[in-house]
């Protein structure tokens, strides 16, 4: 089986979820992949939610619309409610703790959840407006779809020149703080290989150790 | 189609009257009294008389009015009914250089092409705008029509054309000089000789505030229909005069130029 | 396929404006409706850029007889809009049609009928393949299935119009819109300043004729003349043909779909492939002209097909048209409002495969 990876990124309009979402398949272009990205669009843009899917794959993408994802970015507890339960089993998600109580995050048995204090995390780096690569650095690391090194070098892509940094510095805090909650959890790679996308579980370390050299 | 060819002064004799060069020497399919043949010459003369024969492109409407390019020698393009607005839109912003000109009658303009009329004139769109109103669908056969006055009889309305049902009649010109992008509008009528040269003069006006880049230029122009409204050649003018003229009255309803400012003098009034 | 050249990622509907900019297209119409919205406002400003014009009309029955304008004038001229907006489109549509003025129109198909709603369909399959309006007329159809296509076919369009002196329709769909892909850009043609010079309205010199584009033809045999010509154009077309095969060699069944669902329906074909089921994928890129001889040699062959289309079955027609003296094809339809995923489609082609 090919690489193959699909994921929602959901969260409050402002969060910055379309950026992740372009700079995650720019990254994927930059890797020789073939990749896809689209938005929610019309009348859903009113409910204040943004949330957008991008497939990244060896081979040529069919669907670029996902009923049921391999993977999930959930920004806030409405994007929980809506994608949770359509998540694929053997999926992983990136919850953000700060915002989504995590009582109600589904947690092991039939997925793999990653949960990232990502508010506070950003407030940490130095920009509070850094949770979205915060958490797409967490869900580079949890994945290992692209290299996060890769990620970095497309920032400038999609954003100024001047924050550029600090949003180097987020990816890596959310790379790292990935990390270190999965080496906790126990049978990781196991509940990968269920999944679909075996590649994942054999990039994951080639991933740490790219997040370990920075 | 043969061009326009003049005929040569016999010697000791003095031509004083013609065809204008941009008009096709071809026999009128028009009724008899009708005077869309007074308007199409007008409209001949002055594109002689501005020089504009070369770079004109007219847009022609639907209805009676439609063969409008079988008689002036300019190069044409037929828009779907109402629509003449919006394609002679499309025409002048392709060519911006040229010289464009819709003809239009009530049908056309007042009800199916209400909406292309009103933006094109708020857009200020450099066009100029013949509206030829008889109160009558003309080629259909006669049926009422946005203008037709109250009381007056159609196929349509047998009965005469009642206010509480079929609404008052639409009187464009004063429409028209409201919107922004208009830098000339005036209504003149075609049951006279002194009101056709006086018609004409707003013609000019409105063909010359678009070669003056100034912008949309509409005349609106009162005529007869004797086939559809049932009378003479004769009690068409007269009817004319006195019923169409003292509801549509005539005048400049604006002119940037004699106004000078961003306002509009409007003239009439019932 | 990445070249060398640099790549952008863009949306369909971007992709689309793009093309036509490269295309050297001079004048958009539009009229703002989801989810073709992108087009419009990318080409306000490019428009402005390349000397050309923008105008956002009073509605989509004036931005239509807009391009009619332009068009006669012999400038490269498009529109674009969506289902609902392109039933108000067609009237003029028609017109250019009858007076052979070649313009680019774009429709992102979205849900139907009535308002529907904003999510991708293909229920103006008939409407875009059967003229769309009043009157004996076709249009060049073509579906796009990526954001490359998209942007070469708008970029090959205008030279379609033109030579064909007749309108070209793109036909997508919400995904096609919407969806971001990279796309490899091509050289921005040099527009031939004569383009037309035969028929085009400029103004009538004194040295010519003036010239009349026109639909409507009273005289004794006029308009028989005319429709004759029509069809004669249309039929030169068939030479036009383009299509896509995955697979279909040893095939048992094809499958048939454009658009997204092709690209969808081709995931599913290659996932059932790697489970050694014998079937294939018939991608038409022009829907019109229908690509009937190939599928007619396929039947030949011996090979079934399923037609697989995001409406209630409307492509299916010309292909059991295309194969009808040798078989005939199944059908699955994904209603329009649904969104269907490859593995949505791998039961109903084993059914169709099973089917014997």
């Amino acid at each position: 089986m090919k690489r193959y990876i699909d994921v929602i990124m959901a969260g409050f309009g402002g969060q910055g979820v379309l950026l992740i979402g372009n700079l995650l398949a720019y990254a994927g272009m930059r890797e020789k992949l073939n990749v896809t990205f689209i938005p929610v669009y019309g009348v859903e843009m009113r409910g204040g939610t943004a949330n957008c899917t991008v497939v990244l794959s060896e081979d040529e993408i069919g669907s670029p619309i996902i009923n049921k994802p391999k993977s999930l970015i959930v920004m806030n507890r409405p994007s929980l409610d809506k994608f949770q339960p359509k998540l694929a089993d053997g999926g992983l998600q990136i919850v953000n703790s700060s915002l989504v109580d995590p009582v109600l995050v589904e947690q092991g048995g039939r997925i793999r959840t990653v949960l990232v204090p990502a508010n506070e995390l950003a407030e940490k780096v130095g920009n509070a407006r850094a949770v979205n690569t915060i958490m797409l650095g967490a869900y580079v690391a949890a994945t290992g779809m692209v290299k996060l090194s890769t990620v970095e070098d497309c920032l400038s892509a999609v954003m100024p020149p001047k924050i550029v940094p600090v949003n180097i510095a987020a990816l890596r805090a959310g790379a790292a703080y990935a990390l270190e909650q999965l080496k906790g959890q126990t049978p990781a790679k196991v509940s990968a290989k269920k999944a679909a996308a075996k590649p994942v579980a054999k990039k994951k370390p080639a991933a740490k150790k790219t997040a370990a050299k920075k | 189609m043969t061009k326009a060819q003049q005929a040569a002064p016999v010697a000791g004799e003095e031509l004083v009257f013609s065809r204008p060069a941009s008009m096709v020497d071809r026999a009128t399919h028009y009724c008899p009294g009708c005077h869309h043949g007074i308007a199409h010459r007008m409209v001949a003369e002055l594109i002689d008389e501005l020089g504009l024969k070369e770079r004109t492109i007219a847009v022609s409407s639907i209805g009676c009015s439609v063969f409008l390019y079988n008689y002036i020698d300019v190069d044409a393009v037929e828009a779907p009914h109402g629509r003449a607005p919006a394609v002679a839109t499309g025409v002048k912003r392709a060519r911006p250089d040229k010289f464009v000109f819709t003809y239009q009658g009530d049908g056309d303009l007042a009800s199916i092409g209400m909406a292309e009329i009103m933006h094109a004139a708020n857009r200020g769109e450099r066009m100029s705008v013949i509206f030829v109103n008889n109160t009558v669908y003309g080629m259909t056969g006669g049926q009422m029509a946005p203008t037709t006055l109250i009381g007056q009889k159609t196929t349509t309305c047998p009965g005469g054309r009642c206010k509480d049902t079929e609404g008052s009649p639409i009187r464009m010109s004063e429409i028209i000089a409201q919107l922004g992008g208009v830098a000339f509008c005036a209504r003149g009528s075609l049951d006279s000789v002194k009101n056709i040269r006086q018609a004409k003069k707003y013609m000019r006006q409105a063909f010359e505030v678009q070669t003056k880049g100034q912008g949309f230029g509409f005349v609106e122009l009162l005529a007869g229909c004797p086939t559809n409204w049932r009378v003479s050649a004769i009690a068409a003018n007269k009817r004319i005069t006195d019923e169409m003229i003292p509801y549509f009255p005539l005048g400049v309803y604006k002119d940037i130029e004699a106004d000078g400012t961003c306002g509009s003098l409007i003239q009439g009034g019932e | 396929m990445a070249g060398k050249k640099e790549r952008l990622f863009v949306k369909g509907n971007e992709a689309i404006a793009m093309g036509a900019l490269a295309a050297g297209c001079k004048c958009f119409f539009g009229y703002p409706i989801t989810p073709q919205n992108d087009i419009p406002e990318f080409m306000s400003k490019a428009m402005v850029d390349a000397g050309g014009e923008f105008v956002q009309a009073e509605s989509e029955v004036a931005a239509a007889n807009m391009l009619l304008g332009a068009g006669a004038c012999g400038i490269r001229a498009m529109t674009s809009s969506s289902s609902p907006g392109m039933s108000l489109k067609q009237e003029a549509i028609s017109y250019m049609a009858g007076s052979e003025i070649p313009a680019v129109i774009v429709n992102m198909n979205r849900g139907g009928p009535g308002l529907g709603d904003i999510g991708p369909s293909q229920g103006d399959y008939f409407q875009s393949t059967r003229g769309g309006g009043h009157g004996d007329y076709r249009l060049l159809v073509l579906a796009p299935s990526s954001a490359q296509e998209a942007y070469d076919m708008t970029y090959d369009a205008f030279d379609l119009a033109f030579a064909s002196r007749n309108p070209v329709l793109i036909l997508g769909d919400a995904i096609i819109g919407q969806m971001k892909e990279p796309i490899t850009p091509r050289e921005p043609k040099q527009v031939d300043p004569e383009e037309g010079a035969d028929w085009r309205l400029i103004g009538a010199p004194n040295s010519r004729e003036h010239r009349i584009i026109k639909s409507l033809f009273l005289m004794d045999g006029e308009l028989a003349g005319q429709n004759r010509k029509l069809q004669a154009k249309y039929d030169a077309w068939k030479k036009m043909v383009d299509f896509e095969t995955f697979e279909v060699k040893d095939a048992e069944l094809v499958v048939v779909a454009y658009g997204s669902i092709g690209r969808i329906a081709k995931n599913a074909v290659r996932a059932l492939r790697a489970k050694g089921k014998k079937v294939g994928l018939f991608r038409p890129k022009t829907l019109y002209p229908f690509p009937e001889k190939a599928l007619e040699k396929l039947a030949k062959e011996g090979k079934r097909f399923l037609t697989i289309e995001h409406n209630l079955g409307q492509m299916v027609e010309d292909v059991r048209l295309s194969v009808r003296k040798y078989g005939d094809s199944d059908l699955f339809c994904v209603y329009p409002g649904n969104m269907p995923s490859p593995d949505d489609f791998e039961a109903p082609i084993l059914r169709a495969l099973g089917r014997k």
